[in-house]
């Protein structure tokens, strides 16, 4: 058989709950629905391999919103978050997630996952976030993947590696029914009737385009293209607050983190050309990405992360982390510049923009217990709309979902749904394989994300957009009847074009839709400028409704911890005053 | 319209004394999160069959003979 041939074929399967995704969240999700009744029927789907899949592949250097009691309280962590995301916050899921991740901890600790303690033997927190204390570093967090498998072995947890799903099949009565899949190596179709459906399909981070040109060498997993938020589109699921970018400060060029959570507490920091710093605070929010912005565009710019003042010893510590854990090329990367950092800052930029909750709040809507408006389909992790929850958010609200999601299951009998739904879909996946001649997914790509950057990019200017707009619709005709794909890895990359684009169309809506600035750079309308509570005070819910993308207002559902008028801003106040 | 092959250089090298994939290894294909490497029919071994890379490591850090090396995409270098 020769390489990545379309083989095509069709098979069908059925269990209780399938969770889509394999990285963080899903491993998690999976395990607890499992725990929850050991008699349930769990498979776990992956497009590439869960050994080795998503954001935390190679690993995490720690917990970034750790709430361990005797440093931080539920109460000042959901204080905090709802501040950073400016005040657009359902506080019972950020609450819920505080007085859950602890346990959470412990459970990892029980795993092999070690955390660090001082001499006490308590852990040993660090202080990143403007407020609270919540850094807590993972001496051996290269090994996080490795322990959850175990796990996912031991639960004896069915995984389906290599398979993309594609679609979500929703029942006559609107509940979720399961979804189509398609082999990444084979292009046959695998259909998984399920009870419960739980997306953890990552952050759409392939969806601007890198400034280096290229199309991989983005901040986020690559494979990470936007599937899931394009799958709960299509179910007529709601997607919360799209229009909060992800955009993150990051080593010029090589696009992942320098990382100032991991050398922040070691007494680096950000600094300017003249070696100044000029923001209060390195943790990653809006207000602090436009100041990041404002600096790089200065004449004090560029930005750079500053260690060269720490001790020899200190920068080996820090090595031994960025250069092992998460993104170990780092180290590949500054040698091959001739950066040692004992002598040299390393070069800041900002990164392409993206659709991500565990840094931002641009997510698939879901409740504290992380429901979808969909019956019976879950969100977690990264995709969700949980803000700021980053790798321990995806764990804890994985394992939230994964234990609603067995109850349902346990409650419902699969959904009865049109079987030429399945018929139409490996029509429309198919499609570009039946085509003779055309254009290969990757300059569909390339070009549906240059048009992001040039077009969608903060700051953002109402007839940019609607320029975009246009463009990428006519992208999208292309890709429609023109994609061509020819062979199943092309036809796997087509597929995630299709999300890609989704997802550009989403990010466009969704923010001319909020008619204010919020969030600092993440939704700077140049032509709204200003901040407009009066108006805007409201989460924004963008879904399908009768084949149309329509957007609508949402009530910020009512505080559990109350925020004090002069607390309000405290994440706007991120550059450093001069001093007298 | 007519296609053209294009010409990259790819960031993943595979040292083929080293590599087993001719005796049954699949270890760097199968923990790949882009599916970019392969098994040559010609060869034997596994080199990258697609420039989609995210310079991430499993395919290094995982091959049990030492085989593969990961290097900067040149665009990023």
């Amino acid at each position: 058989m020769a390489m990545d041939e379309i083989v095509d074929g069709l098979s069908e399967v059925s269990c209780d709950v399938l969770v889509i995704g394999g990285g963080t969240a899903g491993p998690m999700a999976a395990l607890k629905a499992k725990l929850k009744n050991p008699k349930a029927n769990v498979v776990l789907l992956e497009k590439a391999n869960v050994k080795r899949s998503g954001a935390i592949s190679m690993g995490m250097d720690g917990l970034n919103n750790a709430v361990i009691p005797g440093y931080a309280t539920p109460e000042q962590y959901t204080k905090e978050i709802t501040i950073a995301n400016d005040g657009i916050v359902d506080q019972k899921a950020v609450y819920k997630y505080a007085q859950n991740c602890y346990k959470i901890i412990e459970e990892l600790d029980s795993f092999g996952i070690r955390f660090l303690k001082n001499e006490n033997g308590d852990y040993a927190v660090k202080k990143v976030h403007h407020i609270g204390t919540y850094v807590l570093p993972m001496p051996n967090g290269e090994t996080v993947k490795k322990a959850i498998y175990r796990q996912l072995r031991r639960a004896r947890i069915l995984i389906s590696n290599r398979y993309m799903a594609t679609r979500l099949l929703i029942g006559n009565d609107g509940r979720v029914a399961g979804a189509i899949s398609v082999n990444t190596r084979t292009a046959e179709f695998l259909v998984i009737k399920a009870k419960a459906v739980i997306l953890c399909m990552g952050a759409a981070g392939r969806l601007g385009l890198p400034t280096s040109g290229y199309m991989f060498g983005t901040y986020e997993n690559a494979a990470n293209s936007g599937d899931g938020y394009a799958m709960a589109y299509h179910a007529g699921a709601a997607l919360a607050n799209l229009e909060c970018f992800q955009i993150n400060p990051l080593i010029k060029d090589y696009n992942g983190p320098a990382c100032a959570y991991v050398a922040g507490p070691f007494g680096a920091f950000t600094a300017n050309n003249e070696g100044s710093r000029f923001i209060e605070c390195d943790y990653w929010s809006g207000q602090m990405m436009l100041e990041f912005y404002n600096e790089l565009l200065s004449g004090k710019g560029p930005v750079f992360l500053q260690l060269k003042h720490l001790h020899d010893e200190t920068i080996k510590e820090i090595e031994s982390t960025l250069h092992k854990v998460e993104r170990p090329t780092r180290g590949l990367f500054q040698k091959g510049r001739g950066t040692d950092y004992r002598t040299e800052s390393i070069e800041m930029h900002i990164s392409e923009i993206g659709f991500c909750s565990g840094h931002s709040a641009s997510g698939v809507f879901v409740d504290d217990f992380a429901r979808t408006t969909v019956p019976g389909l879950y969100a977690a992790g990264d995709m969700a709309s949980v803000p700021h929850n980053y790798m321990l958010g995806a764990f804890t609200n994985g394992s939230v979902a994964g234990t609603d999601a067995t109850e349902f299951a346990d409650n419902h009998d699969f959904a009865d749904f049109d079987s030429a739904d399945i018929a139409k879909e490996r029509e429309r996946v198919m499609a570009p394989t039946k085509r003779e001649d055309g254009i290969p997914p990757n300059q569909i790509e390339y070009k549906a994300r240059r048009l992001v950057n040039d077009y969608l990019q903060p700051p953002k200017v109402t007839r940019k957009f609607e320029l975009g707009q246009r463009r990428l619709s006519e992208v999208r005709d292309d890709m429609t009847h023109r994609m061509i794909a020819r062979n199943s890895h092309e036809l796997l990359r087509a597929l995630e074009t299709q999300s890609i684009l989704d997802c550009a169309d989403m990010a466009a809506h969704a923010s001319l839709y909020r008619e204010e600035s919020r969030w600092g750079l993440y939704h700077l309308r140049t032509d709204f400028p200003d901040k407009d509570n009066e108006n805007w005070f409201c989460h924004t819910l963008l879904s399908k409704k009768e084949g149309r993308m329509t957007s609508e207002k949402r009530e910020v559902q009512p505080y559990v911890v109350p925020i004090a008028d002069d607390e309000k801003d405290l994440y706007d106040k991120q550059r450093i005053r001069a001093s007298a | 319209m007519p296609l053209a092959t294009y010409q990259t250089s790819v960031p993943v090298v595979v040292d083929d004394a080293k590599c087993i994939a001719d005796k049954g290894c699949t270890v760097c294909v199968d923990v790949c999160p882009l599916d970019v490497l392969r098994i040559s029919e010609m060869t034997g071994k596994a080199y990258m069959a697609y420039d989609e890379c995210w310079y991430c490591m499993p395919c290094e850090a995982d091959c049990p003979t030492g085989a593969v090396t990961v290097n900067i995409p040149y665009l990023l270098r």
